[in-house]
């Protein structure tokens, strides 16, 4: 193996320089694309912390799952809290005829309803709402998601935010006064955890008004919950 | 010999009973499994199946691919058999009672490779067999070398006709077999079972056999059922879709699998039943002949999460044109959703029940008091069915920045509800 072979390895981080190899969904926020390098990283998984329901986490998807619709794979959500509403979900532009709905009972039947979902190859992505502790799970779904090209969206509480994880790309939400959505990210692969954005999520969408943050002088910002 | 003469011959003697109708039974089945391998298939009971393969060599790439193919499916169907054949079906079928696993191609090679075959080659009745046994014939060369005129006035023309057939010098119609047209399957077992693993691998067999009968159709299917019986009529059906239809035997087993581990076994299970849904054309292309060996069909996400989860458990949603917000949307078919639906502001989280709301100094809370925002939806609907509404909608902020949907009755007590989430 040369080093060009080694270095085009998504797993290996250089300081400095975002790897161009990591595919991305675009999100459909320009700014956000931005600081993703692209948008969501496909084949992978996405870790949403956030404090608590209501604040707008899933209008945030809506651009993308509209786009993911197109595609002629599911989109697949495995145990949602609440009836994703049809009628807000074709108003986004969603294809319902592309949504799946997972209702496990027990929650070992719906981690294996999120890796079988990631790793099948028939889903463009994933929706879940994980409330395990275990790291092990969360790497195998992180590999599922890579042998199934899904884009994995797992939806978690605050109370994992200290915890170190496998997953790709790790984003703190945050409400803003104005009822704009701070999102700043907590962990990127193949890219340094740096800076944040303020993303009017508001329906309608398609008019967004961004506004941003500019990252320090050092290109980090400390995400200001701490 | 009847068993009491032969018990005092041999000490120890065991003995097993025939089951004719289960022979019978299993003829027919191995005769509808066998349909992939030929389109002229002809039972030859009491234990015999004949196919006429010539036609299919082309098919499946040659004499020896046919062979192989043909020896792995009887061995995965647990079956201990003898392949031979010839250009006749007497000649075959001799060679394989012998136990003489040849493939003779050619007609004149007949007479050389039936020669050194024991005379009880022959399906004759004993008493011929004993009477050839008397004039000092022991192999079917002795036979086929005695002059024809002593033959017949000896052992009758129907054996010179037997012979002629055998060697070809006569034509020897089959009558073809037909095979069923809906596929059921019973199975009693040895013992009872309590043991999913164990009821895995007999179902196994029953799986190849459904296989190789819609492989000879030309078909698949969308579901079958999977029936235990158990001890007093009672009994528990697994009925196992794929929705796109198959003739995958992997891909059936590998949903049964799933389906059979989470089963709670109350009572060992006694029978079996398979029956088959209505079989599916599917295309001409047999996955299981042509395709690379260990590319097995890729198992469709949506079977596999129904076969363990439930069929209930996987759902598509439609939107509905209804005013009445639990009402304007409803789970269906997936990939099948009705998207009817008026571009209105509504929340991407409908909660299942609408939850009563606290009230404070009148206003509503919910982690806090509530903010309502200016506009009002008044939805007033549903007086046809009874299941009337009359409500004011509002979108209400609580204090931590969360957004909900939240109504007010507009009749009675004039309760607060919380029944939507801007997530």
């Amino acid at each position: 193996m040369n080093l060009d072979t080694l270095l085009q390895r998504p797993d290996v981080w250089r300081g400095g320089q975002a790897s161009a190899a990591v595919r991305a969904v675009p999100s459909g926020f320009d700014e956000l694309d931005e600081l993703l390098a692209g948008g969501w990283p496909q084949g992978a998984l996405t870790e949403l912390i956030m404090p608590r329901q209501g604040i707008g986490a899933l209008r945030l998807l809506m651009p993308t799952l509209a786009r993911l619709s197109q595609d002629d794979r599911w989109i697949c959500w495995v145990a949602p809290p609440h009836i994703p509403y049809a009628p807000a979900l074709v108003s986004a532009g969603i294809d319902l005829s592309r949504v799946l709905l997972v209702h496990p009972k027990a929650q070992q039947d719906g981690l294996w309803a999120v890796e079988q979902s990631l790793r099948s190859g028939n889903c463009s992505a994933v929706l879940a709402w994980p409330t395990l502790e275990d790291n092990v799970i969360l790497r195998r779904l992180q590999l599922a998601a890579e042998a199934g090209d899904a884009v994995g969206f797992l939806f978690r509480s605050q109370r994992y935010v200290q915890r170190p994880s496998p997953a790709a790309l790790r984003l703190q939400l945050e409400p803003e006064a104005d009822g704009s959505l701070s999102v700043s990210i907590l962990k990127r692969r193949g890219g340094r955890a740096a800076g944040a954005v303020h993303l009017d999520t508001s329906l309608p969408h398609g008019s967004l008004a961004l506004h941003s943050r500019t990252p320090t002088a050092t290109g980090y910002t400390q995400p200001h919950w701490q | 010999m009847p068993v009491t003469a032969a018990r005092a011959l041999v000490h120890g003697l065991v003995v097993h009973a025939i089951d004719r109708k289960a022979g019978q039974e299993a003829l027919r089945s191995l005769a509808d499994w066998a349909f992939q391998f030929s389109s002229r298939v002809s039972l030859y009971p009491p234990y015999a199946v004949l196919l006429e393969v010539q036609g299919s060599f082309t098919l499946f790439g040659g004499q020896a691919a046919l062979l192989k193919n043909l020896r792995t499916g009887l061995a995965a169907l647990g079956y201990k058999t003898r392949l031979a054949g010839a250009p006749t079906p007497l000649a075959a079928f001799g060679l394989a009672r012998c136990g003489s696993e040849q493939m003779i191609a050619a007609q004149h090679q007949l007479a050389t490779a039936l020669a050194s075959l024991p005379v009880s080659a022959l399906d004759w009745e004993q008493t011929l067999l004993d009477r050839l046994d008397g004039m000092g014939v022991r192999r079917l060369g002795d036979v086929l070398r005695l002059p024809r005129d002593g033959l017949a006035r000896r052992l009758g023309q129907q054996s010179l006709l037997y012979l002629d057939r055998m060697l070809g010098r006569c034509p020897d119609p089959q009558e073809l077999y037909q095979p069923v047209q809906e596929f059921k399957r019973h199975l009693q077992l040895v013992s009872e079972v309590e043991q999913v693993q164990a009821l895995l691998f007999v179902l196994q067999r029953l799986i190849l056999e459904l296989c190789g009968w819609l492989q000879g159709q030309g078909a698949g299917v969308q579901s079958f059922t999977v029936r235990l019986l158990h001890r007093e009529r009672r009994h528990t059906d697994l009925c196992i879709g794929t929705h796109r239809g198959s003739r995958d035997a992997g891909l059936f087993i590998t949903l049964l699998r799933e389906r059979l581990e989470r089963l709670e076994l109350r009572q060992p299970v006694i029978e079996i039943e398979l029956h088959a849904g209505q079989p599916v054309k599917l295309d001409a292309r047999s996955p299981g002949l042509f395709e690379k060996a260990g590319a097995q069909e890729q198992i469709d996400l949506l079977d596999r999460l129904r076969a363990r989860l439930g069929d209930k458990a996987v759902q598509g949603i439609s939107a509905i044109a209804e005013h009445r917000p639990e009402y304007a949307w409803s789970y269906s078919e997936p990939g099948a959703s009705r998207k009817d639906s008026k571009d209105q502001h509504r929340p991407l989280w409908l909660l299942a029940v609408p939850r009563q709301l606290e009230t404070r100094d009148g206003w509503p809370c919910w982690h806090g008091r509530l903010k309502l925002q200016a506009s009002c939806e008044r939805i007033e609907s549903g007086w046809w069915d009874g299941q009337d509404i009359a409500r004011d909608y509002f979108i209400a902020t609580n204090p931590s920045g969360s957004c909900y949907w939240i109504y007010r009755e507009l009749a009675g007590e004039r309760r607060w509800y919380l029944q939507g989430v801007f997530e």
